[in-house]
């Protein structure tokens, strides 16, 4: 539905979008992600033809936007991180001005009823904008960006500033959206994300840097294998005894401390539930297990870690890739290098 | 562009801005009327519509200061530029309805002719059947009309220019008011500049001084060809400030 190839934008000496492509199928759901000053909003901003590119090419369900830009605008429904509203129009005068704007052609005032019926924001209809609140205002933008009912929809941070009711609302909404329209949205909410995308591109100074399905993103993160264990005992010994048992491939004590009981983070080797086998051997020793925590692992901290090694590429390019360390965020550290090379590989495989 | 075009006139009277303009315009002109044809016991209407010009210097900011400002303050433009409408239907979208509210008032204002008309009247019926030459000069106000909207038409263009280059209305109206007053003041500097070649390119410059002929009641191809021209370049000029932030 959407295809980006080698997408650059320089501004001056800057370049904002170094080289981005990836493309995205009809009735996708992508989230977008980047740290601020990624290139995320100039990458939308191409998208929807607002700015042109310096080099390469988009095309949006077959129509490349510089050719055609017309007909390209017309598949698209486009909410911009601010929503572009006049305030000193009510909504249905608003409504009916995206309506003649975007050369729709339907029943009037039956689609912009439907329209706002979607968006809810029906109650409002006769008010002025500039006297909404903020999330009636961004519901408004949403309701214009779907008014010619495209079958590409853009969201620049769509539920930034919003109460967590309405969040959850409008997330719901996107997801109804995604059955029929193919959706890309911008933001830096990870849950977001992980709750409404099916993919999830993350782009950082300009460069696509991971770009996997959601849902293998979630089965590597459940894939945890590190717990914090709280056992009664000699804190040297059972150190000493954790490092050395099988299965486990890291173990570290932590500064936490009940009583006699001392807390360690272990990490266990791929493939290996250390869980039982732990408890009969501590049990062999007589030092009581209190307390067995898996420890969870977020989006946030991959997200957070493939930004961060894309950023040590760029300034140790050339240096030799370390591999798997264990301890503390190294899973994190694995699964974003995974994605990342995933990313790479896939992306070469275009190329040719 | 219709749609643009619409939105854009509405809004004018959405806010005050309308009805100010049209209020400010009509009591002006009234009041240039009474100064000069009224005043001076005539039926010539030279001097009031030079004199009406002047007004524009002022009047003309206030329906252009906004068209583009506003836009790019509220990030609006991002709507009109991500919908399928071309850069050129956008600007003509609104250039044609700032131009629709001025020629609206121009027209609006020829109520200051009705007690010419009038007084005419009343002089010929009192003088001798034969004397039809009483009377306001038909073709000095039509002529008159039609140069006065044109260089409207022009101080609109240049207006709308300005309004793209500033987010902030008041500084797109200032900045307005002083362009245009230097464009009119140029044709007065003029007499005093002896060398050609400056006399020539500020004549050039100058709006005023291909006024005149309309005044006299002959319609002057070459002035219209002027302000054309002169428009066209100042709207050349807004589309090209948009294309240019396309591509930045």
């Amino acid at each position: 539905m959407i295809k980006i190839e080698h997408l650059v934008k320089n501004y001056g000496n800057f370049c904002a979008v170094d080289d981005i492509s990836f493309s995205v199928e009809a009735g996708e759901i992508v989230g977008f992600l980047g740290p601020n000053g990624a290139g995320k909003s100039t990458t939308m901003n191409m998208l929807t033809g607002y700015l042109s590119s310096t080099a390469g090419s988009i095309s949006i369900a077959g129509i490349d936007i510089l050719e055609n830009p017309l007909e390209a605008k017309k598949k698209i429904g486009y909410l911009p991180e601010q929503p572009p509203l006049y305030m000193d129009m009510t909504v249905e005068e608003y409504l009916n001005f995206a309506y003649d704007l975007k050369d729709c052609k339907y029943d009037r005032k039956k689609h912009i009823a439907e329209i706002c019926e979607v968006t809810k924001i029906t109650d409002v209809r006769k008010r002025l904008i500039k006297n909404l609140s903020k999330g009636y205002k961004q519901r408004v933008g949403i309701a214009q960006a779907l008014i010619n009912n495209p079958p590409v929809i853009i969201f620049d941070e769509p539920t930034i500033g919003l109460d967590p009711k309405q969040i959850i609302e409008i997330r719901n909404l996107i997801r109804n959206l995604g059955r029929d329209h193919t959706v890309i949205l911008s933001t830096h909410i990870l849950q977001e994300v992980q709750a409404v995308c099916d993919r999830i591109v993350i782009i950082n100074k300009g460069k696509v840097v991971a770009d996997e399905k959601t849902e293998n993103i979630s089965r590597a993160i459940d894939q945890s294998r590190r717990f914090n264990v709280k056992i009664c005992g000699p804190q040297r010994e059972v150190l000493a005894m954790l490092k050395e048992k099988s299965g486990i491939i890291y173990a570290e004590a932590l500064a936490e401390r009940d009583g006699d009981a001392y807390t360690y983070m272990i990490e266990s080797a791929v493939g290996v539930d250390i869980r039982k086998s732990l408890f009969y051997t501590l049990a062999e020793k007589n030092w009581p297990l209190i307390g067995m925590e898996a420890l969870g692992m977020s989006l946030e901290d991959i997200f957070i870690n493939i930004v961060d090694k894309s950023n040590e590429r760029k300034s140790l390019r050339g240096e030799k890739e370390k591999g798997y360390r264990p301890g503390k965020a190294g899973m994190e550290k694995q699964i974003a290098a995974d994605i990342m090379k995933n990313t790479a590989e896939n992306q070469k495989n275009d190329n040719n | 562009m219709l749609a643009i075009y619409r939105k854009e006139l509405k809004s004018y009277f959405i806010t005050p801005v309308g009805y100010v303009y049209v209020g400010i315009f009509l009591a002006l002109t009234a009041l240039i009327f009474c100064y000069t044809t009224l005043i001076s016991n005539s039926y010539d209407t030279t001097s009031y519509f030079s004199m009406m010009i002047f007004t524009f210097v002022v009047l003309i900011p206030l329906l252009t200061m906004k068209l583009f400002s506003e836009e790019k303050k509220l990030r609006t433009e991002q709507m009109l530029l991500t919908a399928p409408v071309t850069i050129t239907g956008m600007v003509f979208g609104k250039y044609l309805a700032a131009l629709t509210m001025f020629v609206g008032s121009v027209l609006l204002s020829c109520i200051n002719f009705i007690p010419l008309y009038a007084v005419a009247n009343q002089e010929r019926a009192e003088a001798a059947s034969n004397a039809i030459h009483i009377g306001p000069s038909g073709a000095q106000i039509i002529g008159s009309l039609i140069g006065v909207i044109l260089v409207g038409a022009a101080f609109i263009a240049v207006g709308m220019l300005i309004s793209t280059l500033t987010e902030n209305q008041l500084a797109s109206a200032v900045l307005s008011v002083a362009i245009l007053l230097l464009m009119i003041v140029l044709g007065f500097v003029n007499n005093f500049i002896s060398n050609y070649a400056v006399r020539f390119i500020i004549d050039w410059i100058s709006v005023l001084s291909r006024f005149a002929s309309f005044g006299y009641g002959r319609f002057d191809f070459a002035a219209l060809l002027y302000y054309l021209s002169l428009t066209s370049v100042f709207i050349f000029l807004t589309i090209r400030v948009y294309e240019k932030r396309r591509w930045g």
